[in-house]
């Protein structure tokens, strides 16, 4: 398979200290990859630098387009849709605005595309004249893929979905993401604390380690390795 | 009993004018965190851009739409040209960036246009109505910025424009990951302040006359109505402006000698600070670290 998504050698830096030292990452065209790795290893940076709300230097390449000179808005209209940490909700604009936000750049379908979306999640619909602020924190994940998957995602990145949710929403989440990825033919590169889970769900791997990528392979591979067993596996 | 209505309803036509700017004010901050000085002074400078129109012959209303149009442009320019490049830098940089624009502004109409107090021609005729109570120029002056207020509530509430500026102004990163051109709605915002100001100028000087001047007395009614509503509130901007409008001509007429007006805003000012710091409509400034 090609690689819809690929990152040759990327720095990214915060201010002057420099906190991913150049990985190389490659994901397959309509599946899934995980990035695995303790609080502060660059998961998150590494998501940052491909969508350009991190300063990054080197080659990213996404359907044979360089793009790491791009600004945010041009890359996210690409259709790389970012779930970010904090999920990034509009809290003071009603879920149906959050919504038509994630349409902004395909405003012709955003309409059809929001029906879909109140398809996946029904409890979007019901509190759709709400203030997003006032969601809970599973709602508010789930408005978050929502907008994300508005603008009809080539790449879709998730940011730590899981983050601060109990197990039985974390399920619930997770069973939906698979579900989008069959129905809506979207390459989705996941970073994620909780090992087990993304092993058990991705199609490849890779562990990042204080900003350099230590081991890589099939989600299999990963799971059957001794260091990641010890480390992120617990057992 | 008349003479209270009459000096409320004359308070209204003032407050509207305060209204405006209060609500040119508050749109800048929201949008990027900057109390605009030069609000007052650019809304000046447009004025003037109206009263050569008219002098060349052209019709008041014509006038008043080719300048709210060339407004909305000097505003953006002002926005792409000068603000973005302090747009990362100290919030206080760029404080003083629009005080030397409140002083450019001032002296280029100085320079231009002279000190010399001009007549503006008013769109409304000066007519008593409902025995007395009101002028036909206080009520044209009030529907000018209900419809100002009206066309602006459609623009944010139902065109995709309008939303995604609100959603730049609300959280720039998650905007611009969803393609929103965060850079191009804040010169939009300015734009849009810069015509409200324009409006609120054309609107007082018939009554205060034009000169390089005529805007600092309305500022500072426009900043403590702004104040009073909530600086981040856009409904709080217009309430404020209508309450300081009308207090300040209640108190002049009934309290205090009306030499001292300008003080009842400094005083409103200080009572809001102390009291509601987050004004009527207000939230807590939150800092975003």
């Amino acid at each position: 398979m090609r690689p819809i998504l690929q990152l040759r050698g990327i720095k990214a830096f915060y201010g002057q200290s420099e906190v991913l030292h150049g990985i190389d990452v490659a994901i397959e065209e309509g599946g899934m990859t995980v990035l695995l790795g303790a609080n502060g290893a660059g998961k998150t940076t590494a998501l940052r630098a491909i969508c350009g709300t991190v300063r990054r230097e080197g080659e990213i390449l996404f359907a044979g387009q360089r793009i790491e000179r791009r600004a945010t808005e041009d890359v996210a209209r690409l259709r790389i849709a970012h779930v970010p940490e904090g999920r990034g909700t509009f809290v003071g604009l009603t879920v149906e605005e959050n919504l038509q936000l994630g349409g902004y750049a395909i405003r012709g379908r955003a309409a059809a595309n929001m029906q879909r979306m109140y398809g996946y999640f029904p409890v979007l619909a019901a509190y759709r004249r709400r203030q997003a602020g006032a969601l809970s924190g599973g709602e508010q994940q789930m408005l978050a893929i929502a907008r994300a998957l508005m603008m009809e995602p080539r790449l879709l990145l998730l940011d730590e979905p899981s983050f601060g949710l109990a197990p039985r929403i974390v399920e619930e989440i997770f069973a939906i993401i698979e579900r989008i990825r069959r129905d809506e033919h979207v390459s989705v590169l996941l970073v994620e604390q909780n090992a087990s889970l993304a092993l058990e769900l991705a199609d490849h791997a890779y562990l990042i380690e204080t900003g350099s990528v230590v081991a890589s392979g099939t989600a299999k591979s990963l799971a059957d390795n001794p260091q990641v067993r010890r480390s992120y596996l617990g057992y | 009993m008349h003479q209270f209505l009459q000096q409320t309803f004359s308070g209204l036509g003032a407050g509207a004018i305060y209204a405006s700017l209060a609500l040119a004010l508050v749109m800048i901050y929201r949008a990027t965190d900057l109390v605009n000085f030069a609000q007052g002074e650019m809304a000046m400078f447009s004025t003037y851009i109206a009263w050569t129109l008219v002098n060349a012959g052209l019709p008041f209303w014509a006038a008043f739409f080719i300048t709210l149009f060339i407004s909305f442009a000097g505003g953006m320019a002002i926005e792409r040209i000068v603000i973005r490049p302090v747009e990362s830098a100290p919030v206080l940089s760029a404080v003083v960036v629009t005080l030397g624009l409140l002083l450019i502004f001032n002296a280029t109409a100085g320079w231009i246009y002279t000190y010399t107090l001009q007549e503006f021609p008013s769109p409304f005729p000066d007519r008593p109505l409902f025995g007395a109570l009101m002028t036909t120029r206080d009520l044209g002056v009030i529907a000018v910025t209900l419809a100002m207020l009206a066309l602006l509530f459609v623009f944010f509430r139902f065109t995709s424009t309008g939303l995604a500026m609100r959603a730049a102004a609300q959280n720039p990163e998650s905007a611009r990951l969803c393609g929103v051109r965060v850079g191009r709605m804040l010169a939009i915002g300015w734009g849009l302040a810069a015509a409200i100001g324009a409006i609120a100028g054309i609107m007082v000087a018939p009554v205060l006359f034009l000169d390089p001047n005529m805007m600092s007395g309305v500022l500072l009614y426009a900043f403590t109505g702004a104040l009073l509503g909530g600086i981040t509130s856009p409904v709080g901007a217009v309430v404020g402006g209508l309450i300081v409008g009308v207090t300040e001509n209640l108190v002049g007429t009934y309290l205090i000698p009306s030499q001292l007006k300008l003080t009842v805003a400094l005083g409103l000012i200080i009572l809001v600070l102390v009291f509601k710091p987050n004004g009527l409509f207000g939230t807590a400034i939150v800092r975003r670290v």
